[in-house]
């Protein structure tokens, strides 16, 4: 096959593989527990009958399976699954689906690693917290500002913690029932919005003018002494570069507001343009997407939280510090929102993330930055040639960034074929299905892409290509795109109505046996 | 730096490639693309970050010579838990977890992942037998917060807004859901019986009221006696309108009744024990389960993924259940938030389930109880120690040193010269202080008699 070229005869793995617990057969093992000494057992007697009244009569109905079915059953649906590690993963638009690397999944696996308790005396994990306080100051490099947090969980949960902050921060002041609102951008993440609402906050969210750039007007109008503070994208989901986002935060400080800059996708900006430049008081980074984690079909994760001094008083506890001497958890936090998760924090990812920025440095982070945008304008360029696609906001003159909604409106009016009908067949040239928008889709039929770094030319030529062969069979043969996948691990699900419908849906296989086997 | 290499992970850094995609775009550098970012916004100086360690071997000197300065549980003897355990994780579980598929993937639809559905998919139906609950969510941060979410779905179910916990619940864990609850719900803590360390049935009979959204108990307690006032803390919430929560330790549900069976509306808890490393902490990863009805499903904020049927008869489809519940899908009309969780943790969990079977669970369950009595009357033995709650435990229980005239830090600096970590001190500000020098003590199925025998040798030297 000719490289930078669609692969036309892909066919992703398909084992027709049963559910786990139709493979199970009464009496089968596939793991013995270490034993109990005949000695201990001698002096313990019937122990389960100290269990009383929560004794269980009935083993619970877990399948019964070997070893062999076990690892087989797990290594094929990990086969029917397409890892950004295995794909061209330009797909996944705003996840910054980069290379993982091997080497730092060595780093996780190692027992000087694996093997540690969070509740450890501190002497004897020096090495853990020396990672977590020197990747808690690369951030603050990155970033410009005072202090970071390394405890939220993924991305959403640090944009949450600054949430909480900010609740702290106003209720400190005794006017949480005044500073009651907070303001979001209709192409920020959708954390920006329910975040704050799972705070307690009310949401105002502001749209794009012409240019695809939220209303400065707008902002302006919404902001007041009600305004507890703005949380905004930069770039947006879109891919442009808010040029005024420096005056927006004046406008929410003017009127004693307080500004947090989602900034789940860095990867385009390292050291390049940061949070402190522009004004903001807090910022968080997906440290599974910009520092070359993996993302684990959806984690673990870690939301690395930063923020100015006048912030610190807030924050989660425990942070890691270091006296000079020794690393240690600092809980001595006098306003401290408390815990967000339990312990230090996703400690896994902050091992593997501290390796890559180490293995990459100013110069290379720079570079990932530079070459982002330059995959990002390339792969935009050969794709708005194919016709039926455009992109948000296609016309107004601005450059794009890191990624680009695209906008199969045309194609649908055209032929009838839609963003989804094209996800679903990319998956036939074995491309992982791409991330069309959060909602709502401003944007109609859309699709949005970022080539970030670990991206070669070939991989883009072989996106542009996919992208070429598809839309050409929208126009030739549509019905091709709407029953796609074909070459995928399953078919097209044929009555997606009931994944909505309380009677059908089966979030497990007893409720599966339930609804759908026992007649 | 000196030399300036190709950067393994950065292809097009290769100037061959770089050059000609830059004429392809008739540019001259990236920043005829960063141009767009004013220059007051521009940051003009350079990350204060090491010089890289290019070569893959000498990153791995630099990051393995870090790692070097830990002290680990399986160098020395670890009796610490209460949230994090130290069980043995089978070969199989890492293997799964090491795949570049899983371990890479993220948000794409079963049409290209249909592996990664459907191993979640069995994930919570094994967490599902175990607990008798036919709704079972994909994996959240952890424990933690699947308590905070499950408060929130109960105060959003019944529109009451105080949530009585028990006092003796994990103080992180508190902590977690008291900020997670703010502003409107209220916690309020029920008293714990000194003797037996579970709920305080009078305390909570007083609490208890038509305000009363939910109450949650954990099971195993914090302290390690088993909560057998389980069905009747669950009559007294129900005859007062409330949702009864639990937080149960999945490991040992292999010999403790199933909590749907205690009466138990939504349960919670951790994956960790089930095959996942400790990590620091970082192995957590919380369950929340529930009766399949529509006014509890409606009310989870978290992906749920369904089995369904495709376009070939015969065939399982996967897809996402009520997504419009989300806030991927409603924003701030969504329930609470979802985002990136520990999807990887909750797949090895269910491969670890797998493994163990009805007959590994029930095993495992029974030996560690076993070793446990072991420990308890060995320990108790101890002039002037004595275990508190006794005869009740599944996998910890709480040493009381007050009689030895010695603070926990004393005598758990004494077993650290002996290579043993002791459990959680409780005499510490952010744990139980008013217990005095007492604490928690964990065994898993990995300790022998002779580890055991070790720490009673140890603590009887120190005591």
């Amino acid at each position: 096959m000719p490289k930078g070229k669609a692969r036309n005869k892909f066919q992703q793995a398909r084992w027709e593989e049963p559910i786990i617990h139709e493979l199970s057969n009464k009496g089968v093992r596939g793991l013995i527990p270490p034993r109990v000494e005949a000695e201990i057992q001698a002096t313990t007697g019937k122990v389960l009958d100290n269990l009383k009244t929560m004794r269980r009569e009935e083993a619970p109905e877990l399948p019964e399976v070997s070893q062999k079915t076990v690892l087989s059953h797990w290594l094929r649906l990990s086969q029917e699954t397409m890892g950004s590690n295995i794909g061209n993963d330009i797909s996944e638009g705003t996840c910054t689906m980069k290379y993982n690397p091997r080497i730092n999944e060595e780093f996780a696996s190692n027992p000087l690693f694996t093997d540690l308790h969070p509740m450890q005396d501190e002497d004897t994990v020096q090495g853990m917290l020396e990672i977590y306080y020197k990747f808690q100051n690369f951030m603050k490099e990155v970033s410009g500002l005072d202090h970071c947090s390394l405890q939220p969980g993924g991305g959403n949960h640090a944009v949450y913690t600054a949430a909480s902050m900010i609740r702290q921060y106003w209720s400190d002041r005794g006017a949480l029932d005044t500073r009651d609102e907070i303001i979001t951008t209709i192409f920020s993440h959708p954390s920006d919005a329910a975040t704050p609402a799972t705070a307690g906050f009310k949401i105002i969210t502001i749209y794009p003018d012409e240019n695809g750039i939220p209303d400065i007007e707008a902002i302006r109008a919404a902001a007041s002494e009600r305004t507890a503070a703005i949380f905004m994208t930069n770039p947006e989901d879109i891919g442009i570069y808010n040029p005024r986002v420096d005056e927006v935060v004046k406008i929410i400080h003017d009127v004693g507001g307080l500004c947090f800059y989602d900034q789940a996708n860095a990867n385009a900006f390292l050291g390049v343009a940061r949070a402190r430049e522009a004004g903001f008081d807090m910022c968080h980074f997906n440290v599974h997407k910009t520092f070359g984690t993996p993302h684990g079909c959806s984690g673990p994760g870690t939301g690395a939280f930063c923020c100015l001094d006048r912030m610190y008083p807030y924050m989660p506890v425990p942070v890691v510090d270091f006296d000079n001497e020794k690393y240690f958890l600092n809980y001595d936090i006098p306003k401290t929102i408390g815990h967000v998760r339990d312990y230090a924090g996703v400690s896994g990812v902050v091992l593997k993330a501290y390796a890559w920025v180490m293995s990459m440095g100013h110069d290379y982070m720079r570079q990932a930055a530079d070459v982002s945008v330059i995959n990002n304008n390339y792969l935009e360029k050969q794709i708005l040639q194919i016709k039926g696609i455009t992109s948000a906001f296609q016309d107004n003159g601005i450059t794009r960034q890191e990624q680009v909604r695209y906008s199969f409106e045309k194609l649908k009016e055209d032929t009838d074929v839609g963003t989804d009908d094209v996800n679903a067949r990319i998956v036939d040239f074995g491309l992982p299905s791409y991330w069309t928008s959060h909602h709502p889709w401003v944007i109609p039929e859309p699709m949005t892409l970022e080539p970030c770094e670990t991206y070669s030319l070939d991989d883009l030529n072989e996106y542009v290509d996919v992208l070429r062969k598809v839309v050409d069979e929208a126009y030739s043969d549509p019905e091709l795109l709407k029953t796609a996948p074909h070459a995928s691990s399953s078919h097209r699900r044929n009555k997606p109505e009931e994944l909505d419908d309380p009677d059908k849906w089966a979030l497990t296989w007893r409720a599966y046996q339930r609804k759908h086997l026992s007649n | 730096m000196s030399k300036k290499f190709v950067h393994p992970y950065i292809p097009n850094g290769a100037p061959e490639l770089m050059e000609q995609m830059l004429k392809e775009l008739n540019i001259s550098s990236s920043e005829d693309i960063f141009k767009e970012i004013p220059k007051h916004l521009r940051f003009q100086g350079r990350m204060n970050i090491p010089e890289p360690k290019l070569s893959e071997y000498e990153l791995k000197r630099h990051v393995e010579g870090i790692l070097k300065k830990n002290q680990t549980t399986s160098d020395n003897l670890s009796f610490l838990g209460g949230g994090t355990w130290d069980h043995y994780v089978p070969a199989v579980c890492d293997t799964i977890g090491q795949r570049d598929e899983f371990l890479s993937a993220y948000v794409g639809d079963a049409y290209s992942d249909h592996g990664k559905y459907q191993a979640l998919f069995e994930s919570s139906s094994m967490i599902g037998d175990l607990l008798k609950m036919e709704a079972v969510s994909t994996p959240t941060y952890d424990w933690a917060n699947a308590i905070g979410i499950a408060a929130r779905m109960a105060s959003r179910i019944n529109g009451r807004k105080e949530v009585l916990v028990a006092g003796s619940m994990s103080p992180s864990r508190f902590s977690v859901i008291n900020n997670y609850l703010k502003p409107e719900i209220s916690l309020i803590k029920i008293a714990f019986d000194k003797t037996t360390g579970l709920m305080d049935l009078d305390d909570l009979k007083r609490k208890l009221s038509d305000k009363t959204s939910s109450v949650y108990f954990e099971n195993p307690t914090y302290f390690g006696p088993v909560e057998h006032q389980g069905e009747k803390i669950a009559e007294m919430a129900h005859a007062v309108g409330a949702e009864v929560i639990a937080g149960v330790d999945p490991s040992s549900l292999g010999v403790m009744k199933a909590p749907s069976d205690y009466g138990v509306d939504i349960c919670v808890g951790d994956l960790q024990p089930l095959g996942i490393h400790m990590q620091y902490g970082g192995g957590l990863s919380g369950y929340i389960a529930s009766r399949d009805e529509e006014k509890y499903v409606a009310e989870y904020p978290t992906l749920l993924f369904g089995v369904t049927s495709t376009l070939q008869e015969g065939e399982y489809g996967f897809g996402h259940v009520f997504y419009e519940r989300t806030s991927y899908a409603s924003r701030e009309k969504g329930k609470d938030f979802i985002g990136t969780t520990t999807s990887l943790f909750g797949i090895i969990a269910g491969v670890y389930l797998a493994l163990m079977g009805p007959e590994g669970m029930r095993e495992l369950g029974e030996g560690i109880m076993q070793r446990v009595a072991y420990a308890v009357e060995q320990i108790d033995a101890i002039p002037n120690v004595k275990v508190l709650y006794k005869d009740n435990f599944f996998k910890e229980f709480v040493i009381d040193f007050n009689e030895t005239g010695k603070t926990v830090e004393t005598i758990h600096k004494a077993l650290k010269t002996m290579g043993i970590f002791g459990g959680i001190d409780l005499s510490c500000s952010r744990q139980f202080p008013e217990m005095g020098e007492a604490a928690i003590y964990a065994i898993t199925e990995k300790m022998t008699k002779e580890d055991i025998d070790r720490l009673v040798t140890a603590l009887r030297k120190v005591c």
